[in-house]
């Protein structure tokens, strides 16, 4: 038996426990710290410029392309193989060759063995493009449209290559502006007209013909605006093929790729440390501001964060006064018995309930009942075209709302219950009704507490996708639910959303090898965006915490 | 201490035959005394002789609690308070009350102190002003928080926050304060600047203290009551309770061979 001291020669007994919790602790943080490590870095090193190699192979080797035995492109990765060949060995080069529109497809797995000499020519050229992701080679000339060629040795060639690109890109933003926001805003107004003809149509013709021809002047109008808009867009567009860059493929072909469908150029075996680091910025905000393309595959991912992120917002401040007001009710007024205990194990049982569920429940009830009810009220000129009727930003804030009311509600009820009652006895006492006591005292001492339930809604909340499938989040969503288009905020909108972003990415792309780092970049972002939005919440709570100072969460 | 002439007092607050229960426990028998105006008034007794009960029936705290009922008749100036009539929000106006535990809300200084007003609906700033200046003035309190009036009470010390609940009871300027133990968590120091207060506070408010400390109600009230078990054994004037007691029970009580 042990016998205790006090001046510490023997431990007392259950001090081994200790031991375990710091196990249980140890191996959490663990499984935390390896998933974020694995995303960070999977996420990170997708913007961070790898070499570009060229590769003889031996002869015959049956991974020689278009009849030669020298390929080349980005070492994309190493590792083991998993089918053992007659080459011997046992690793391979992940190799992204590019050039889609010549090879037909981005990726190919090299033998180690199969390669009888490999160099890192320093002039290999990386070109991303609009289409067909990038192409690499070696640089020839650049042919411009008045017929000059600039070759690739002379002296001017990076700058010139930079600065055409510059150019196309430049062209390219305002194409796409015109398109985007000078027709949006056109087409927008010819379908308010068309709307308003529609509606003259059930009055009696006499009264309507000035209306008729107001409307008829103003389509003229737009029509003509819309005719010099889309000359312009087109000539811009021809110009973006004026110049060409001629590009030595390392498997022999020469080719002429217009350098209007050029994003960025950059020599990966010549670059420094810093201007790798440069590249990765530059690729790191290109991400995050970019829409996509290419199925998703290439570009950048901002529809999807800025959806995210007004759809989070939007389930916040629908989700905080309903589960607060229900939280209030339970705990300050209703009579505590078996009726309230039941709700309460209900709207904690709520929490379990599949999440696709909701999106079930939120697609029948939000979508085709109020929705559907809502276009015939107000949009009936618009149908059979449904306005709310479908799936939209409004509905999966609505769902989400739903989905994570739970989680504020009991988040509300803790921390009204840890109010101290000498707070309400003490404005009870100085002649405040019940409702006073619980608006000027008992919610400001139980913010804190009410944020932490928020935070952890939100959290629950931007993660999720199932639901949200079934009521708006789409592949790609043609514009942002809130833009430059009156009313400015379009809750009718479909929208596009990180997480679905990720399994569309992972599951449905028709390239793997290319949309496998995207889907890592596209989860550390989701995870930033998280982290970021609870950083809010939690700004605010401290803030609360400190000037009511209660310490009591 | 006890100078009051012996004048027929003027009585605030009668009880006649009060009886108090908590569901079927039966916590105050036949309680009928009179509590005279602009006195100090102490509550004496054992632990659960129903002193602070008593003393929540007066301003009705009592009714937060399920399954409790009242007979008899607990007269305010003449107004019945044992009756479903009673507009229970505007008694409280009328009977301030100052906890054993301070407890200051999670909000200001200043409105803290005029949290009362705010509710009856008072916004008129220089109104507003003029009272927690005049309400910490008489709490003893303004010299020490007059800069920091828009800091978080809760950053004040016990006593401070103790003589801020008092600054705010009295903001409301009701008839009656009620002193529930307010010096039980205090310091010496702290207890002997809320017992200079009260002594200050008499002259413009009846006062009702119900204490644990004998030492405390000789030095604070004019008039004493002392109850065991529910019951109300003997009230007289301080001075004569404490030398001269009437009953047994009173003197064993004060005495210390019991309690």
């Amino acid at each position: 038996m042990v016998h205790h001291t006090i001046n510490g020669k023997a431990k007392p007994i259950g001090e081994k426990w200790v031991w375990v919790t710091s196990m249980g602790l140890a191996v959490g943080l663990l499984m935390v710290i390896t998933l974020l490590g694995l995303i960070v870095r999977n996420g990170l090193a997708v913007f961070w410029p790898k070499p570009v190699s060229r590769i003889e192979l031996t002869e015959d080797s049956r991974f020689a392309m278009r009849g030669t035995n020298v390929l080349g492109g980005m070492i994309a990765g190493s590792r083991t193989k998993i089918v053992q060949s007659a080459e011997g060995g046992d690793r391979e080069w992940h190799l992204m060759v590019g050039n889609k529109d010549v090879y037909g497809a981005t990726f190919r797995y090299i033998d180690h063995a199969a390669a009888k000499n490999i160099s890192f020519p320093p002039r290999a050229i990386m070109v991303e493009r609009m289409e067909y992701g990038f192409a690499i080679g070696l640089p020839a000339a650049i042919h411009m449209a008045d017929g000059t060629v600039i070759a690739a040795n002379d002296s001017t060639f990076d700058r010139d290559l930079k600065a055409l690109i510059n150019e196309a890109t430049t062209r390219r933003k305002e194409i796409h502006r015109i398109e985007r926001k000078d027709i949006g805003v056109i087409n927008h107004e010819l379908q308010q007209l068309r709307i308003k003809e529609r509606r003259l149509s059930s009055m009696p013709d006499g009264e309507t013909d000035a209306a008729r021809a107001a409307i008829g002047a103003r389509r003229a109008e737009l029509q003509k605006q819309y005719e010099t808009l889309v000359t312009r867009a087109a000539a811009m567009r021809a110009e973006q093929n004026a110049h060409r860059l001629e590009l030595e493929l390392f498997t022999g072909e020469s080719r002429q790729l217009p350098i209007g469908a050029m994003v960025h150029a950059h020599y990966p075996n010549a670059m420094g440390f810093g201007d790798k680091l440069a590249h990765f910025g530059r690729g790191l905000w290109a991400f995050v501001s970019q829409e996509p393309r290419e199925a998703n595959m290439e570009g950048g991912i901002f529809p999807a964060i800025f959806g995210t992120f007004v759809m989070t917002l939007l389930m916040s401040i629908a989700v905080t006064p309903f589960g607060v007001l229900a939280a209030i009710y339970l705990r300050e007024y209703a009579t505590q018995g078996l009726f309230v205990r039941m709700v309460r194990i209900s709207v904690n049982n709520l929490a379990g309930v599949p999440s696709i569920v909701f999106g079930v429940f939120g697609l029948g009830f939000f979508v085709y009942f109020v929705g559907g009810s809502i276009d015939n009220l107000f949009f009936s000129e618009t149908l059979p075209t449904p306005t709310f009727g479908t799936g939209g930003i409004l509905w999966a804030s609505l769902t989400l709302a739903l989905m994570t009311v739970p989680v504020v509600i009991v988040a509300t009820e803790e921390s009204l219950a840890a109010v101290p009652r000498g707070v309400r006895e003490g404005s009870l006492a100085l002649g405040a009704s019940k409702w006073q006591t619980i608006a000027r005292c008992v919610l400001p001492a139980s913010a804190p507490g009410i944020l932490t339930g928020l935070v952890l809604a939100m959290a629950r909340g931007a993660g999720e996708v199932a639901p949200l499938m079934l009521v708006g989040v789409v592949k790609l969503a043609p514009s942002l639910p809130i833009d430059h288009i009156y009313p400015f905020i379009h809750l009718d909108q479909k929208f596009m959303h990180l997480g679905f972003h990720i399994f569309d990415l992972g599951f449905q792309s028709p390239d793997s090898d290319a949309a496998q780092p995207m889907v890592f970049a596209t989860t550390l972002f989701l995870i930033l965006l998280v982290v970021l939005l609870n950083l809010g919440a939690i700004i605010v709570r401290e803030r609360l915490r400190r000037k009511y100072a209660t310490g009591a969460f | 201490m006890n100078d009051t002439p012996d004048a027929p007092p003027d009585i605030t607050l009668k009880a006649i035959n009060w009886n108090f229960y908590y569901g079927s426990n039966h916590a105050l028998h036949d309680i009928t005394m009179d509590i005279p105006r602009r006195q100090v008034t102490a509550f004496i007794g054992p632990s659960g002789c129903g002193k602070s009960t008593f003393l929540r029936c007066i301003n009705r705290m009592n009714d937060l609690i399920d399954g409790v009922r009242a007979e008899g008749s607990l007269l305010l100036e003449d107004q019945e308070l044992n009756s479903n009539d009673v507009d229970v929000i505007a008694l409280r106006r009328r009977v301030g009350m100052v906890f054993q535990k301070s407890n200051p809300f999670p909000k200001s200084i200043y409105e803290n102190v005029i949290y009362g007003l705010r509710i009856a609906g008072v916004n008129n700033k220089s109104v507003l002003d003029d009272t927690v200046e005049r309400c910490l003035r008489k709490a003893a309190l303004w010299d020490e928080v007059k800069d920091r009036l828009n800091h978080s009470a809760l950053q004040l010390s016990g006593g401070q926050m103790q003589r801020l609940c008092i600054a705010r009871c009295i903001a409301v300027n009701p008839d009656v304060i009620l002193m529930d133990e307010p010096c039980s968590a205090l310091d010496p120091l702290a207890t002997s600047r809320v017992e200079d207060l009260i002594a200050e506070l008499k002259q413009d408010f009846t006062i009702i203290i119900v204490t644990h400390n004998m030492q405390q109600a000789g030095r604070v009230s004019d008039l004493t009551a002392f109850f065991y078990m529910g019951k109300l054994i003997e009230m007289d004037k301080t001075q004569k309770l404490f030398t001269n007691p009437g009953k047994k029970q009173t003197e064993d009580y004060i005495t210390g061979r019991f309690g």
